[in-house]
């Protein structure tokens, strides 16, 4: 069990890190190699943490995260850069250097928020508090980046941390549940994906700060 | 107490003299006349006696009774008084000399009345700080904010002084309304046991704590901080200090803001029970203030003004440390409140220091080269080797290196968070760990403000004016190096300081501190010797190297990088691009407005390039209200009509109101 | 502590092993980055025979320059020599040692950057300004990642002094703290010595100096001084890192110390790596490498925190 714990509490520290690190990066390629690092740690806090130990079903749901996030989602936004052709953020709304700032607040808010959640002792309040982080990491990068790139990676972001969030306070999920859920993202993935092409053949940018004036 | 008598009868004298004409035209020593020398006596034994009754602890009142309702003459010096007096007279006393000297190739009418001013400023400075009545504290509060307007409005032959002056005195009154009501509130209490007179010593209107208490504390912070230039009550300090002479700048920052801490102080100690969280609002409102003061200074071209917008930084250190000290006292950690407020007390003492240096420095400047513009100075230290030396000696000393005394007060703060933030009790860690973030992050860019400030002196001249500059006469010389020695020796000798300001702080912890305070004076003889061992390394590698060199060639040359053939003054960096990659970082917080760009070709024939950087809160906060203030005065306006019987209607009607409110319904 | 006989003067023999070895610090670097490259690499011995030769030769001073071009080498040397003593070492505490003494490490440090950028300035040439304008902002933004980093290691472990948490006998402290820790002071590591990524210290353009363009003007004795002085620097901020990261026996001091010193070799060997294995990042991304310092840092002062 301690070994156990330890791996899981390893796991959520480079969750942390990934999180501050895509928050601190201009670059979309190296955003998608972090969500994809991101999917084989919550694969391996699901496979941990989950409160039934070793069975098919943890098995199934650990492997199927982690083919979902770590290999079909970069594929298929590596796509969508590829078509795009964008190498990088250009200037967010906020600079990297507050943005990274921001991420460290984040992380001391969801520290104290997870002391506010009443917990069992099966529970492992750092993974609470990083899947909190991990939320509002989310967030923060869907409002400061500017392109659709950027804000699709902010929103996997963001599932990831409810994702962990669930994982860690959830007694019991029903495997219906977990499958709607990483379905539900899968379409969205996929189909911003879709889009974020299109609107590159149409417009010949994924600049969504200027896509305000939609109207016909 | 007798000394403050002698020291307050000689300074009336002196501002009597100061505008009797003949008497004012004797020059005696050097160029001062005998008003002069009267107040410079009167500020010497003053500061006497202030040193003494806080080496002996000293807690004597004085007291007459007044016909004023409510009020007495009634003085108190103890010894947090006695160091908040060190500073007024101290300075003041100081920069006596140094503006006679400074005003001496220019005679005018106007002189002898601003020096009157200036004394019955000083006195007024001492009675606000020795005052033990709220009557008395207000008149000398009020008079104070008079005398300071008249003296920053000395040259009101520009619009840009009258404006600053204006703002100076609008927001000293709206400052002193929140203290009306904070003393009314203090004063009050149930019928009976209110207070018969308001004199400190019987104000129990916020005994009980509760919601009188947090009022109080929330008043006082807002009043007193709107005088030290805590944020957001400081969009009168950018404005006043550079528009003020130079003596005036040093004695406003060096003296008049500590006031408003002193104020703080005293009201804290006077309420037994203070609300939980008035240790982190202090805390939050030192950082607010530390920050924001030096992220402004950084973009200051304007070397008064840089020494303006840093006196707010540091005046938020000084709330910091007393924010510390606070809540030291609350959650039971003795050495936390006794490290937090020495260190508190001490930076006001080193603030005036330096600070005083530094305005005394400019002011040189601007009297040799009539320059304050940083952008356009240059190579003065060549030009003016005292004073540009003693300058900076001065930004070395606030931008808190070691060995001078400002980095004795940063240790003293930062050991107190230190202290406090190990241990079990997590709110403590949370605010002492603010503390330092702030400390920390506050120490690099202040280095970056006085580094820049420092171009003004190092390199060549960038115009005509900073070319002919030349050195200062002998008393400001003289001024500036007794402060600088100060500096020094303080910085040397720490622990002397900590134990003389014990009974102070013992008085703001209401604890005694005897124990905590030879802890830290132990810690503060291992910095002494770390500072002895730097020194020596100094002296000893200098010695080496001119050994080395001894029998060798040391020639001089053309400065060498990197052979640039054809160097010129105006290729050098000036200020702006000195700091740019801070100010870059921080250009939205900053507000900054940029005028012209990258030049469109590749052979522009002209440019033009400007940066301005206009104060956050006076452009977004209170111009707007303002505004909307006189918006409604504006529809009120059919109020004024100028008929009489109007107003008699108006007054026939108020009287009999009020009559039959009064024996109508109380009869 | 088993108080051995001969451990009182540990703290004496490591300020003279460091005054002796610290210039092999930058040939272990040079030498690892020629490896990468496929060269030989100068001699391990060489900064030895670059700062004879420059104790030996004459001076000349820019004609703007006053005093303060003067004293930027020897105040620099003279703060580097006193944040030394201050370090503890292989297993043994500092020569100077007290509650508190963190703060004045960090500021003796600031002071040695205040005096180059000063002695930078006074030559009123545009290249020792560019290196002087960017050294001060990106220490400004660095200082937070000093001082967080060891309080957060000092809050887990105990104590005020940096002796005290680096010490063999400190508390066990939590590992992701103390990784987190040296990550922050990996990162100051880089910066303060002026390594890529921060900062290039092998060429001379204007695109990549910081440290290298503001000593452009010192010769003869000063430029020794510095030289010396950086190669201390190095000692002194790794004696820092290897005091979190390497095992300190406490049975034996012997080798506690000898272990401290393939650690200190070890942090040059991994720094001569960095540098072959990244770019200098572009000027206006350095702040964001300092940032990540403080967020490390700050990051294990919240995880502590619970």
């Amino acid at each position: 069990m301690i070994d156990q714990r330890f791996l899981v509490d390893t796991a959520a520290g480079l969750l942390v890190l990934s999180s501050l690190a895509m928050l601190a990066t201009s670059r979309i390629a190296t955003g998608i190699r972090l969500v994809a690092i991101q999917g084989l740690l919550l694969g391996a806090i699901a496979f941990l943490d989950g409160h039934e130990g070793v069975t098919m079903r943890s098995i199934a749901l650990g492997g199927g995260t982690v083919l979902l996030k770590s290999a079909l989602f970069p594929w298929l936004l590596s796509r969508a850069q590829h078509e795009a052709r964008v190498q990088q953020e250009p200037d967010p709304f906020v600079s990297y250097p507050f943005s990274l700032a921001g991420g460290v607040t984040a992380l001391g808010v969801a520290v104290w928020l997870s002391d506010r959640v009443t917990l069992t002792p099966d529970i492992d309040a750092l993974v609470v508090a990083v899947g909190l982080f991990t939320t509002f990491a989310g967030l923060l990068l869907l409002v400061t980046r500017r392109i659709a790139l950027g804000q699709v990676l902010g929103y996997i972001v963001l599932e990831n941390g409810i994702a962990t969030f669930g994982l860690a306070v959830a007694e019991q999920q029903p495997l219906l549940v977990e499958l709607g859920v990483l379905l539900d993202v899968f379409v969205a993935v996929f189909v911003m994906g879709i889009a974020i092409v299109h609107i590159n053949h149409e417009f010949d940018h994924i600049e969504v700060d200027q896509l305000s004036a939609l109207r016909d | 107490m007798a000394a403050m008598a002698l020291a307050g009868s000689l300074l009336i004298l002196a501002a009597v003299l100061a505008v009797v004409r003949p008497v004012a035209r004797l020059r005696l020593a050097g160029s001062l006349d005998p008003a002069a020398m009267m107040a410079i006596a009167a500020c010497a034994v003053g500061s006497a006696g202030a040193a003494y009754a806080l080496a002996t602890g000293a807690d004597e009142a004085w007291r007459v009774a007044w016909a004023i309702p409510g009020g007495a003459l009634a003085l108190h010096v103890d010894p947090l008084a006695a160091v908040f007096l060190l500073p007024v007279l101290v300075l003041g006393g100081l920069a006596i000399p140094y503006g006679h000297e400074y005003w001496a190739g220019t005679a005018s009418e106007d002189r002898h009345e601003a020096w009157a001013w200036f004394y019955l400023f000083l006195l007024s400075m001492a009675l606000v700080i020795l005052a033990a009545n709220a009557v008395l504290f207000l008149i000398a509060w009020e008079s104070m904010s008079v005398a300071a307007f008249f003296l920053v409005n000395h040259e009101d032959h520009d619009p840009t002084v009258r404006q600053a002056a204006w703002t100076f005195l609008i927001a000293a009154h709206l400052g002193t309304a929140f203290l009306l009501a904070m003393f009314t509130i203090l004063g009050g209490g149930a019928p009976g046991t209110g207070a018969e007179t308001l004199d400190f010593a019987q104000l129990r209107g916020a005994t009980a704590g509760g919601p009188a208490a947090a009022a109080v504390v929330l008043l006082a912070l807002a009043g007193f901080g709107t005088k030290a230039g805590l944020v957001p009550g400081h969009v009168w300090l950018p404005a006043a200090h550079p528009a003020a002479p130079s003596h005036v700048s040093a004695v406003l920052s060096g003296a008049m803001l500590k006031t408003g801490i002193y104020g703080l102080l005293r009201v804290l100690t006077l309420l037994p029970v203070l609300p939980s969280w008035t240790g982190w609002l202090l805390i939050s409102s030192g950082l607010l203030s530390g920050l924001f003061g030096i992220v402004f200074a950084i973009a200051q071209r304007d070397l008064k003004r840089l020494l303006a917008d840093s006196s707010i930084e540091n005046l938020g250190v000084i709330v910091l440390g007393v924010g510390i000290g606070v809540v030291g006292v609350q959650h039971d950690a003795p050495m936390v409140a006794a490290l937090g407020f020495s260190g508190a007390l001490l930076h006001v003492l080193n603030h005036a220091l330096f600070k005083g240096l530094l305005f005394l420095g400019a002011g040189s400047v601007l009297h040799a080269t009539g320059e304050r513009n940083l952008d356009v100075l240059g190579g003065l230290l060549k030009r003016m080797p005292w004073t540009g030396g003693l300058f900076l000696i001065g930004a070395a000393a606030i931008a808190a290196l070691p060995p001078l005394n400002g980095f004795a007060s940063e240790f003293l703060l930062y050991s107190a968070a230190l202290e406090g933030v190990g241990g079990g009790d997590r709110r403590m860690a949370v605010a002492m760990l603010a503390a330092i973030l702030g400390l920390a992050l506050i120490g690099g860019l202040v280095a970056a403000t006085y580094l820049r400030a420092a171009l003004a002196f190092t390199g060549e001249p960038r115009s005509e004016a900073a070319a002919h500059a030349h050195e200062s006469g002998p008393a400001m010389r003289t001024v500036m190096l007794i402060l600088a020695a100060a500096c020094v020796v303080i910085g040397l000798v720490p622990m002397l300081m900590i134990r003389a300001l014990e009974p102070a702080v013992a008085q703001l912890a209401r604890a005694d501190v005897a124990v905590a305070t030879v802890g830290a004076a132990g810690v503060l003889t291992r910095v002494t010797a770390v500072a002895a061992i730097l020194v020596c390394f100094t002296v000893l590698l200098s010695v080496l190297r001119a050994r080395l060199l001894a029998g060798r060639s040391v020639r001089r040359g053309p400065v060498w990088s990197t052979a640039y053939l054809a160097p010129a003054p105006s290729m050098q960096y000036s200020g702006a691009s000195f700091v740019q990659p801070l100010t870059g970082l921080l250009s939205r917080v900053l507000g900054q407005q940029r005028e012209g760009g990258v030049p469109p070709a590749y052979f522009p024939s002209a440019q033009r390039f400007a940066i301005e950087t206009p104060g956050l809160f006076r452009e977004y906060v209170f111009v707007p209200a303002f505004r909307g203030v006189r918006w409604i005065a504006l529809n009120l306006r059919w109020m004024q009509h100028g008929r009489i019987q109007l107003y008699l209607v108006n007054i026939a009607a108020t009287l009999l109101l009020l009559l039959v409110w009064k024996l109508g319904f109380h009869g | 502590m088993t108080a051995m006989p001969f451990t009182s003067f540990m703290p004496f023999l490591h300020v003279a092993t460091a005054l002796v070895l610290a210039p092999l610090l930058p040939s272990i670097i040079t030498r690892v980055k020629a490896i990468f490259a496929g060269r030989r690499g100068a001699p391990l011995l060489q900064p030895y025979y670059d700062i004879a030769k420059l104790l030996r030769k004459s001076a000349v001073y820019g004609d703007t320059t006053t005093w303060l071009f003067r004293m930027g080498p020897t105040v620099g040397l003279a703060a580097v020599l006193t944040a030394l003593l201050l370090v503890p070492f292989g297993g043994s505490p500092a020569v100077l040692a007290f509650r508190g003494d963190i703060i004045v490490f960090a500021y003796v440090l600031a002071l040695a950057r205040a005096a180059t950028i000063v002695a930078a300035l006074d030559t009123g040439s545009s290249f020792e300004g560019m290196g002087a304008s960017r050294e001060s902002a990106f220490s400004a933004i660095m200082e937070p990642a000093l001082i967080l980093g060891l309080v957060a290691v000092m809050r887990k472990a105990g104590g005020g002094s940096l002796s005290t948490f680096l010490h063999p006998h400190r508390v066990e402290t939590a590992a992701a703290t103390t990784t987190l820790v040296i990550g922050a002071l990996f990162v100051v590591y880089l910066a303060e010595n002026a390594r890529i990524p921060v900062d290039d210290p092998a060429t001379h353009l204007e695109l990549t100096m910081v440290h290298e363009v503001m000593v452009l003007d010192h010769s003869g004795p000063d430029l020794a001084f510095i030289h010396y002085a950086a190669a201390l620097k190095l000692w002194v901020l790794g004696a820092l890192i290897v005091g979190l990261a390497v095992p300190q026996p406490a049975a034996s001091p012997w080798a506690a110390y000898a272990l401290a010193l393939a650690g200190i070799a070890g942090v040059a060997a991994v720094t001569g790596i960095v540098e072959s294995t990244m770019a200098r990042l572009r000027m206006a991304a350095v702040p964001s490498l300092l940032f990540a310092g403080s967020a490390l840092a700050g990051v294990a002062l919240i995880l502590g925190l619970r």
